[in-house]
């Protein structure tokens, strides 16, 4: 926090408002001078119901940002962060997507939990020609609608984060027959139902979809919806809520023990199991929007996960959920295009340069190797696992973990995400990976 | 110097130093573009507080401009026919609207418009095959008068139209509260029995405001349309409206200058508390409203006002 309160920062304003004058455009091919600082703008939720994922993600970004300070920096240039709430809406943060470009001169941008915020950012960052990543958001539809030269996504979309659990269901319980439903009103809530049922419907044609079930964004109360599942007995009960609403969703479906009754996928619970606790049961399908989970079985390198989880610890006292795993995506991703844009001695690098360095990039994220394709978006694996209660953690962990390949369960290049789902074929569930036990 | 000549000199002293603000950071354009938009939606406001009604909804007419123009864009790609058009829109949803909130007064009149506007935010989330619900629709790059414009003219572009609409709304607004029709406005405040007896219906003068109104908020969505690129349900969210009617209260009902002076320090204020303190910038803006409250009960128009009411006094 004590940076973005240091006074110099609040004289560049003054300054920029009162009567400096800058250049009207930007040339993205400039040759660039080695700056003194790297500055880096990171637009986040700092209010609202969605900072239960910001404030995490600026935490990790915080932390890492000290720790590659301490180490000297990316290219031997100590960066410094640009924090923006996306919570007021999409005026204000496209205004302060300008401000920090044009204004603060930043040299990068990470943008955005909110799809929408991240379909405003994302031309916008094109016409400034300034490289952004896209650290957190789910749509899958950025880079299947238009190609950009300068956005690149350092995490999975939607559609794999979607169809993992479709096929971890299918393979654990491939006996079920009925479905319900339950899911936020708003394009999240609708794009993964639809992801979902595309994929269902060619997999396993068949199944009976009883209810589908969109509460209002915020809602606080699902009393009506719980009787009207505990009366339908669906085997199965989807749902991609978040935040508040899935902690309250879980707490009431519990006290009225519809988990006894079905079946539940929730793939995105890995950010809510420290706050539910063992509200929720053993037997439930939980993931984690990418292969996030503290307890990894097999993290690519076992230290740098542990230092990650140690360090994010003993900043926050909780465990780092997966908006803390993208922040370090983001970074790890930064440094890598960095150290390939200044291989052999290269000049700093432009704005164009360092967008090049992006394509068919590979970094290490805290758990794997990954790896940002031709179109710009990230190859990420998919962690899901079956919830169990042990005595070492206070909260339901993962077991039965399958890992899921990203070319396994990503749309490729070129191809609609729903084009794409309606070609699957049950035999892609004989190349599921095996589960692994918990440890 | 009479007030009103004040009035229309600071008017256009306010509009020299935005422009010089727009030309000194490219930045500050955008943010003051917004805020012109927002000044111009605040404006007809103005007009029904005049009548001692406040709308607690008006995001909706600032929602449907904004939104005519994300629709209308992919088949009709130009600005100047755009901004009509969506204000064409707006005006006839004002008129339809109109029609029955005018009937109503005070805290029904105010949650009333409150109501229309949810529903309007609850359309645009839940038909999400057509609007895309909360992610939005993307406004695509657009012409002007057939003209096409680079980034940054289109921008100059944008910002010239909202500034001259902000000085002839303005303009158009004074001489309006100066009308028969103004007066008859004070009047329902004051008392609308008497507007009665004198043969004058008040629900035709208040419809006549209120459709005027949603014309403005019209024109000021278009804006925002125009240059956010990106149109999203929340413009129509109550906490869009309660931002409308916090400039309108941060700038001072009492004059035409009020709500733009209002929403530019409103703008200022966001962006430099978010760019200081990147989350608590609610808690400064909600200081700066209850200092407002507390000590300038005119708002910045009415400290304006009160020292140059002095200055001729003296």
């Amino acid at each position: 926090m004590t940076h973005a309160l240091s006074p110099s920062r609040r004289q560049m304003l003054a300054a920029g408002f009162g009567s400096v004058v800058l250049p009207g455009t930007l040339s993205a091919q400039a040759p660039a001078q080695r700056p003194t600082e790297l500055r880096i703008g990171v637009t986040t939720f700092l209010s609202g119901p969605a900072s239960v994922f910001g404030v995490p993600g600026r935490q990790a970004a915080e932390m890492l940002a000290e720790e590659i300070n301490r180490e000297g920096g990316i290219g031997g240039v100590p960066i410094r962060l640009f924090f923006v709430d996306e919570a007021p809406g999409i005026d204000h943060l496209v205004g302060e997507f300008r401000r920090l470009v044009q204004n603060e001169r930043v040299d990068v941008m990470f943008a955005s939990i909110s799809s929408g915020s991240c379909l405003a950012c994302t031309p916008l960052a094109e016409e400034l020609r300034k490289v952004t990543l896209l650290w957190d958001c789910g749509t899958q539809r950025i880079f299947e609608e238009r190609r950009y030269q300068y956005a690149f996504r350092t995490q999975a979309n939607a559609t794999p984060e979607i169809l993992a659990p479709l096929l971890y269901l299918m393979k654990t319980r491939p006996d079920f027959r009925t479905i319900a439903v339950l899911n936020q009103d708003y394009a999240w809530g609708r794009d993964s139902w639809e992801i979902w049922k595309t994929a269902m419907d060619v997999l396993k044609p068949g199944t009976r979809v009883v209810a589908e079930l969109f509460p209002r964004f915020g809602a606080t109360d699902f009393s009506a919806e719980v009787t009207r599942l505990l009366a339908l007995r669906p085997d199965v009960i989807l749902s991609t809520s978040w935040g508040g609403e899935l902690d309250t969703f879980i707490r009431q479906a519990n006290e009225r023990r519809l988990f006894e009754r079905s079946t539940f996928v929730l793939p995105l619970a890995e950010s809510s199991l420290e706050r539910v606790g063992r509200t929720l049961p053993a037997g439930h399908i939980v993931g984690s929007r990418g292969d996030h989970w503290h307890q990894h079985p097999r993290p690519a390198n076992p230290q740098a996960l542990q230092r990650f989880v140690e360090g994010f610890r003993r900043r926050t006292n909780a465990y780092p959920i997966y908006p803390a795993y993208h922040m370090a995506q983001a970074f790890s991703a930064l440094r890598a295009a960095y150290a390939r844009a200044l291989q052999g001695g290269a000049a700093w690098p432009s704005d164009a340069q360092l967008a090049a360095a992006f394509n068919g990039l590979e970094f290490d994220s805290p758990t794997a190797r990954m790896r940002i394709r031709e179109d710009g978006q990230g190859l990420e694996p998919q962690l899901i696992g079956t919830t169990a209660h042990t005595d070492r953690f206070p909260f339901p962990v993962l077991d039965n973990m399958v890992i899921f390949p990203p070319e396994l369960v990503t749309t490729p290049v070129g191809q609609n995400s729903v084009a794409w789902l309606r070609t699957l074929t049950p035999e892609i569930l004989a190349r599921v990976p095996d589960a692994i036990r918990a440890g | 110097m009479t007030l009103p000549r004040m009035e229309a000199l600071l008017g256009l002293l306010v509009a020299a130093l935005l422009v010089l603000a727009a030309l000194s950071t490219p930045w500050m354009k955008f943010v003051l573009t917004i805020a012109l938009a927002k000044g111009i939606a605040v404006l007809g406001i103005l007009l029904l507080l005049r009548a001692g009604q406040v709308s607690f909804g008006h995001a909706l007419y600032v929602a449907i401009g904004a939104y005519s123009v994300a629709f209308l864009a992919p088949s009709i790609p130009d600005a100047a026919l755009l901004l009509p058009a969506a204000a064409l829109v707006a005006t006839l949803a004002g008129a339809l609207i109109g029609l029955f909130v005018s009937r109503y007064r005070e805290i029904f009149f105010g949650m009333l418009n409150l109501a229309l506007s949810m529903v309007f935010y609850s359309m645009l989330e839940k038909f999400y095959h057509l609007t895309k619900g909360t992610d939005g629709i993307r406004v695509p790059p657009l012409t002007a008068a057939g003209m096409t414009l680079d980034r940054v003219t289109f921008e100059w572009t944008v910002f010239a139209t909202a500034l001259v609409l902000a000085l002839a709304f303005g303009a158009f607004a004074r001489a309006y509260l100066l009308s028969p029709m103004g007066e008859a406005l004070g009047a329902i405040k004051t008392r609308e029995t008497r507007l009665e007896f004198m043969g004058v219906s008040p629900r035709r003068v208040l419809l006549s405001a209120y459709i005027l109104s949603a014309m403005m908020a019209g024109c000021a969505g278009a804006l925002v349309a125009m240059t956010t690129r990106h149109v999203t349900p929340l413009l129509s969210y109550w906490t869009a409206s309660g931002e409308l009617v916090f400039i309108a209260i941060l700038g001072g009902a009492g004059g035409v200058l009020g709500p733009f002076l209002g929403a530019i320090a409103y703008e200022l204020v966001r962006v430099y508390a978010a760019a200081t303190v990147a989350d608590m910038w609610q808690m400064i803006l909600g200081a700066v409203l209850l200092l407002v409250i507390l000590f300038a009960r005119g708002g910045i128009w009415g400290l304006l006002s009160a020292r140059a009411g002095k200055g001729a006094g003296a």
